[in-house]
């Protein structure tokens, strides 16, 4: 699937909740199946700046694709990676880098996206597009 | 029940704010140590120094400008009365604590050497901590540290063994803004001034619910910021002794600083003004005025016993939760409760309870030494002021109960 159809995909399935409630038990439910990022890589250098919580982000190459692992010490913080990481990962590096972003405001996480908190959001999609910048470089 | 002389309700009406949902639900306001709410006596100053006499300060000849001065220095006389302060020229109005603790701070530096030490105690804000940090890249001089224990209580005996001749300045808040300890500024004033250092108190978060008579005291310097007690942002005071002042250089240049300027040399002017450089928070210093004629109007006997009360009842019925552990329980704090869950993130309890309409702080509160100490990312932090019921610490229970459920 491409990025934008997965996208639709967690829009759609974030459409079915009600209330905030609901939605939040599934992102604490995703962050719980999020892929973890392997201990070795667990370093201050994968640490991402500018969240209130710890959040690590490791990048690695699979043939032309781009795959994502990561954790956080915060449970609904590893609920919106693993949303990103869904949307992201197992990509080509130039298809992230074209991605747009909205569909964060479209499954109610806006108030995420809110000068404080939304540092931590911020910085995780302008990690991820930094990650495809360098391997696109190197695939070249 | 919880037994006050205070007509709470009838107090709560006085804040707009309370009256506004958020998320769908009544609004609950538990952040009160980052700042307080505006009840609408203050709110209507404001107003009524923009529609009736906004003008310049100290230059004018005209009348607007005549009112807008005297209403400022009657604001000034109201913080000298407030605080017991001999005289108004020993206010100087801030921006905020801040500002406030960079003035002193950049003022020592003509009286430092390298080998001086500054003593700072151990659970100070990041504000607090800098300033001295860079005071001492300048100088040469060491910073040491007084440390806490696992209450959240100052060793104070291990003060008394930093304590030297070398002790040129001590530095400390009067409450701690993690974790609400009421520090005994008293005998660290004595003891320091037995040693020749002078005191700086930050009371920021003291200031709402301690009436400190700075005279009786005898510190040498002290300063709060207008917003964490029914005042606006962006104003503040500093209180410094007379002798203290005189001898500090200024800390900006500008105009109402000045007596005489020609390009070969400036002469400064007295105090207060020496220390008050360029157009002040004019509206912001009289409405700080306003707000502490609102606090004294309730009375801070009556709110200091209120708030007690509704920290007593808030810490006990967030110990019931299970695996809840409460940072800082020293004998004397004010009301504020820093706790954590065992096994949920402060940040994802938070933004749960933030869903249900309350309000409370996340995170390192800018004390990241406080959370080193305790090897915790951070906490959640609920204060309590005065227009809080026992109503809304049920809420904030119930609310940290659902957290819980969902997160573990």
């Amino acid at each position: 699937m491409t990025i934008k159809e997965i996208q639709e995909e967690i829009v759609e399935e974030f459409s079915m909740f009600d209330d905030w409630m609901q939605r939040y038990e599934y992102m604490i439910e995703l962050g719980k199946s999020l892929p973890l990022i392997e201990e070795q890589y667990k370093t201050d250098d994968n640490l991402i700046k500018g969240c209130q919580s710890k959040v690590w982000v490791h990048a690695e190459l699979d043939g032309d694709k781009l795959v994502f692992t990561a954790d956080s010490d915060a449970i609904i913080t590893k609920g919106i990676i693993a949303i990103l990481i869904r949307a992201f990962s197992d990509q080509k590096p130039q298809d992230i880098i074209d991605a747009d972003v909205e569909f964060i405001d479209e499954i109610g996480l806006k108030e995420h996206l809110s000068p404080t908190r939304a540092n931590g959001l911020v910085s995780m999609i302008k990690q991820l597009k930094l990650y495809a910048v360098a391997y696109q470089t190197q695939l070249k | 029940m919880i037994e006050t002389t205070l007509d709470i309700q009838a107090i709560r009406k006085d804040f707009p704010i309370l009256q506004r949902e958020v998320n769908g639900k009544p609004l609950v306001y538990l952040d009160n140590a980052a700042t307080s709410q505006t009840p609408q006596q203050v709110i209507d100053v404001i107003v009524d120094y923009y529609q009736r006499y906004n003008a310049n300060i100290h230059r004018g000849v005209h009348t607007l400008s005549q009112e807008a001065t005297d209403a400022y220095e009657a604001a000034r006389q109201k913080i000298q009365r407030h605080f017991n302060i001999r005289h108004s020229r020993e206010v100087i109005f801030t921006s905020g604590t801040t500002h406030g603790i960079n003035l002193v701070a950049t003022g020592f530096t003509s009286f430092l050497k390298e080998g001086d030490q500054i003593l700072v105690s151990a659970m100070e804000h990041h504000s607090n901590i800098v300033p001295w940090q860079m005071l001492c890249e300048r100088t040469g001089a060491i910073l040491k540290v007084i440390p806490m224990d696992l209450d959240g209580e100052l060793v104070i005996e291990q003060y008394h063994n930093l304590l030297s001749e070398r002790t040129k300045l001590v530095f400390c808040n009067h409450v701690s803004n993690a974790l609400g300890t009421i520090n005994p500024i008293e005998k660290i004033i004595e003891a320091a001034h037995k040693v020749g250092a002078a005191v700086l108190i930050d009371g920021a978060q003291a200031a709402a619910h301690i009436k400190a008579d700075l005279q009786a005291l005898d510190v040498d310097f002290y300063t709060v910021s207008a917003h964490k007690m029914c005042g606006p942002t962006g104003v503040g005071m500093l209180y410094g002794k007379e002798e203290w002042l005189k001898k500090l250089p200024p800390y900006q240049g500008g105009g109402e600083m000045i007596a005489e300027v020609t390009f070969e040399k400036t002469t400064y002017a007295d105090l207060p003004h020496k220390f008050e450089a360029g157009t002040p928070n004019i509206c912001g210093g009289i409405a700080f005025g306003a707000a502490l004629d609102y606090m004294n109007s309730i009375g801070f006997d009556a709110i200091a016993q209120y708030e007690d009360e509704l920290l007593q009842y808030a810490t006990e019925q967030l110990l019931a939760i299970d695996g809840l552990k409460i940072y800082g329980t020293p004998a004397h704090k004010t009301s504020v409760i820093s706790f954590n869950i065992e096994g949920a993130h402060p940040y994802d309890i938070g933004t749960i309870v933030d869903k249900l309409g309350i309000a409370v702080r996340t995170g390192h509160h800018c004390a990241q030494p406080i959370m080193d100490f305790y090897k915790i990312p951070g906490t959640v932090r609920a204060s309590f002021s005065f227009y809080n019921t026992r109503e809304e610490v049920d809420k904030l229970v119930e609310g940290v109960k659902r957290a819980r459920n969902m997160l573990l």
